[in-house]
């Protein structure tokens, strides 16, 4: 089947990823879904550091990937919109949960106005007010 | 929180604030703390910890009649945690108040990803999609509902924000959720 290359929006960036479509199936090559979202395939199930999920039926013979199943498989949140050529992969509700309810104070990482980044985690030692607001 | 740093350029430099100001267009910081609405904060401990979660304050009372919230009360809880007059949340406590994201609302989540990258592409009609749709699976979401109609050309002071702002409190139901004080 002919791949398309389609967009993959993950963890808030963007980037290019082949996929062969079929029908509302969606399959990428174990290679291009480790590039786009750091998930290696392997005989344990999908890994990323010391976490491996099993595979289930997300993994053909040949190695392929659905990658609606690789979302179910880790709780993940997939919207694919064909028109757009475009993915949304979100995060999982289980994994957000387990980590606020750790209540370490997840970190992040966003530039100022001048475009100089800074990570929550640098003012480590000091009280922290995180305070969000908006124009609107 | 805002559809690009200009949006919010004339506050930051009106109150030139010796904190760091950060630009979040994406709704980084909704996504890992599960924020639904502005203004909402945190307290961090010295060690990372979280000792107050998600909480409604203001820093002035310029919107007090509207919202019934007076942003004395947690300034003056601020200074003294601060100054090691009152204690913080103990975790227990902390984690009872609170919220944590459904697989919904984590949905909704992508699909806001979604209307924000095709919006930055200039694609307005197909962002405008997702947007809604990231709006009905997480209607008790302000960031995503209130903060999406700057992108959609929708006044977010104007009667569609008060005609959403009055269906959801004529359902009974909280535009804000202050934690209490204990």
């Amino acid at each position: 089947m002919p791949s398309q290359s389609l967009t993959l929006i993950d963890a808030q960036s963007a980037a290019p990823i082949d996929v062969s479509i079929d029908g509302q199936r969606l399959q990428v090559g174990a290679q291009a879904l480790h590039t786009a979202t750091g998930w290696a395939v392997k005989p344990e199930g999908f890994c990323k550091g010391d976490v491996c999920v099993p595979a289930g039926q997300a993994v053909s013979a040949d190695g392929a990937v659905d990658l609606r199943a690789f979302a179910q498989r880790l709780g993940r949140p997939i919207v694919v919109d064909l028109n757009e050529r475009a993915i949304s992969l979100g995060a999982a509700a289980a994994d957000r949960a387990d980590a606020l309810r750790t209540l370490e104070a997840p970190d992040f990482t966003l530039p100022d106005l001048s475009g100089q980044m800074h990570s929550l985690s640098q003012y480590r030692g000091k009280k922290i007010l995180l305070a969000t607001y908006a124009s609107w | 929180m805002d559809k690009d740093g200009d949006a919010a350029r004339p506050w930051i430099a009106q109150a030139s604030p010796t904190h760091p100001s950060l630009i979040d267009t994406k709704h980084v910081v909704s996504d890992l703390y599960n924020m639904v609405n502005i203004p909402t904060i945190l307290w961090i401990d010295e060690q990372g910890m979280i000792v107050r979660p998600n909480d409604v304050a203001y820093g002035n009372n310029k919107y007090k009649e509207v919202t019934g919230l007076d942003s004395e009360v947690h300034m003056q809880a601020l200074r003294d945690w601060v100054k090691g007059k009152r204690a913080a949340f103990a975790p227990d406590r902390a984690r009872e108040l609170q919220s944590l994201p459904t697989a919904e609302h984590q949905e909704a989540r992508a699909e806001f990803a979604l209307g924000q990258w095709l919006w930055e592409q200039g694609k307005n009609a197909a962002a405008e999609r997702h947007f809604v749709r990231a709006g009905e699976l997480a209607p008790h979401d302000f960031n995503i509902r209130r903060g999406s109609m700057p992108m959609r050309n929708i006044d977010p002071m104007g009667p569609e924000f008060f005609k959403m702002a009055t269906e959801w409190r004529e359902a009974g139901k909280p535009y804000y959720h202050p934690l209490p004080e204990k």
